[in-house]
């Protein structure tokens, strides 16, 4: 009964947010409704089972995607009757790309209700062990090739951003740590004994 | 516990009162804990200041808090007009609120843990990694440049401090093979050469002094505390706050600390258990162990607080960047290969595992293993009865 409740509570919520995060006027609230929608999303995983999951999705999405989209709407100007004209412009192939990803969900559920090509449908096993535990076994054996190949891809994507984005100033003295500490009084204070008249010649 | 409600109201409603009754336990002394440490803190920066501190409101000024307390809820709530008001009212209490429940996972002694749950590490992490949405929507629905500045500095601490966090875990996670914290407690009774690894562990302690400074960038304490800096941003995102809404980030503040301080004790040295393996330190119960452990990484907090000063925000980003985050990548490094080289991997039958007894032959095994051994003799084990 719990778990009945617990499902359409989440459901709900996050449809509703998945709605309004398109609906809402401003763009911070969508972003922020987007936050909700992710949230209700993990509580959706850990009623699966899938708690490790669930916790990605908390720490990955929320705690430093959505942080960062959050930080660059904040700083947007946005121009709500250009957005509007926008609107009017784009709905023709908005409403088929919507209809092509309804299209493809029907699809999908219908191959899955049909049972997949090579084995049985996938569900998770034994359960005295941990999904943290199942997963690592499946990425670190069978997949092993392919997860090293997704983190080649995601430091190509980093590397390529830092060559983007980095330039050389040659105006600008920045802060030597190092320099700093290996001063010593010696190197920076003269003790003089200038005599009565005289100045000092620095 | 539990099990006495379930008798008496049926599975399910008497788990819910059960569980409620066992929060109202943990949040009740914690709001209590947060408005004396907040005394404490102000008493240990006085001392070290050669001040006195709050000495009036009652004995040695011990009501201090309270009096504060009574007097913000007694003034108005303003709320800016050009504020947004919804998200305006909801940056507090959200903030405080995550400040709670992050304590759900905290093993306060041998099995006295609200939630036992398998990824409490990661749930901790989710937690905190939440914590910053508060100052970043108060920052912004305040709709006044200071508080937004605050937001914006706030979010790319967090977001630097929250990877260098990410990565000092993993050491920490490769030591005790789990992410139940009451697990990770458990391991850390495994050897280091000779030393005990609760009491000191010389691989995890460097880890532990990063996580601590990390710990001080995510919760915006000082001399991380830029979110707030008086002489640049009046007072950050709380600019535009007054009564309980400003009263509820005071408390989520503090409360984020203590919980900061709970996860040093708990990660690296050994939460409720003794601070040496010495067998009378036993008979002193857990939880006392593991409180003291907190006040003293709050003294910690205050003492920095009280001593260093406030980090520009570009050393802010070198120190999370380019210092903690090679240096816990190597360790990362270090210890999975210290493990891998010196220690053996878990037996898989039941019979293997129940033949191991004493600590040292446990020590030859990984230190995740232990929580897997039945027999393994702990001075302590039988100690804490299960909720």
């Amino acid at each position: 009964m719990i778990q009945a409740f617990a499902f359409y509570l989440f459901a709900a919520i996050v449809i509703a947010s998945g709605v309004l995060t398109i609906g809402a006027r401003n763009p911070v609230h969508s972003v922020l409704w987007l936050i909700l929608a992710f949230f209700n999303a993990a509580g959706l995983f850990l009623i699966l089972g899938a708690e490790f999951i669930a916790m990605l999705l908390v720490i990955v999405y929320v705690g430093a995607v959505a942080v960062l989209f959050l930080f660059v709407v904040m700083m947007l100007d946005v121009d709500f009757a250009e957005l509007r004209a926008g609107v009017a412009r784009y709905w023709p192939f908005a409403t088929l790309l919507a209809l092509v990803l309804l299209a493809e969900i029907v699809f999908a559920l219908a191959a899955w209700n049909a049972g997949t090509i090579v084995a049985p449908k996938a569900s998770p096993t034994m359960q005295d062990v941990s999904n943290i535990e199942l997963l690592g076994r499946a990425l670190y054996t069978r997949y092993v090739y392919i997860f090293e190949a997704a983190g080649l891809v995601l430091l190509v994507a980093m590397i390529g951003a830092i060559v983007l984005t980095h330039r050389q100033r040659s105006d600008v003295r920045p802060q030597r740590v190092s320099d700093q500490v290996r001063r010593r009084p010696e190197d920076a204070v003269v003790n003089m004994h200038p005599g009565v008249g005289q100045g000092v010649e620095l | 516990m539990t099990a006495w409600f379930q008798g008496l109201l049926g599975y399910g409603f008497g788990w819910f009162v059960a569980t409620l009754i066992l929060v109202l336990l943990i949040a009740l002394p914690l709001m209590l804990a947060v408005a004396m440490i907040i005394y404490a803190d102000r008493k240990i920066w006085a001392a070290m200041a050669l001040r006195r501190g709050p000495n009036v409101v009652g004995p040695f000024g011990l009501l201090q808090s309270f009096a504060d307390g009574l007097k913000v809820f007694l003034k108005e709530t303003i709320i800016p007009s050009g504020a947004n008001r919804g998200l305006f009212i909801i940056a507090p209490i959200l903030t405080f609120t995550v400040a709670l429940i992050g304590w759900a996972v905290v093993p306060f002694g041998d099995g006295m843990v609200l939630a036992d749950i398998n990824v409490g590490l990661l749930y901790m992490l989710a937690v905190s990694s939440l914590g910053v949405y508060g100052v970043i929507i108060a920052g912004w629905a305040s709709n006044s440049k200071y508080p937004f500045y605050s937001a914006l500095r706030a979010a790319a601490q967090m977001v630097s401090y929250e990877v260098s966090v990410g990565f000092v875990l993993i050491p920490v996670i490769l030591w005790t093979g789990s992410f139940n914290l009451s697990d990770v407690i458990e391991a850390q009774r495994s050897h280091v050469f000779f030393l005990n690894g609760f009491a000191f562990n010389p691989l995890l302690f460097p880890l532990s002094i990063i996580f601590l400074i990390s710990a001080m960038a995510e919760t915006a304490r000082a001399p991380f505390d830029l979110t707030e800096a008086e002489s640049e941003l009046v007072a950050g995102y709380q600019t535009e706050y007054s009564s309980m809404s400003f009263a509820l980030f005071w408390l989520g503040e503090y409360g984020n600390v203590l919980l900061m301080c709970g996860m040093t004790a708990v990660l690296f040295w050994g939460g409720w258990l003794p601070p040496v393996d010495w067998a009378p330190l036993y008979y002193v119960p857990g939880i006392i162990w593991f409180f003291a452990k907190i006040l003293f990484f709050f003294f910690v907090f205050s003492w920095v607080k009280a001593t260093v000063p406030r980090f520009r925000y570009d050393q802010l980003m070198r120190l999370g960047w380019k210092i903690f985050l090679p240096i816990s990548l190597l360790w990362v490094f270090l210890v999975s290969g210290y493990l891998l080289a010196t220690k053996a991997q878990c037996p898989t039958d039941a019979g293997a595992l129940a033949s191991i007894r004493t600590d040292d032959e446990a020590d030859r095994f990984m230190p995740s293993c232990r929580s897997h051994m039945p027999n393994l003799g702990g001075r302590d084990r039988a100690a804490g009865d299960h909720q």
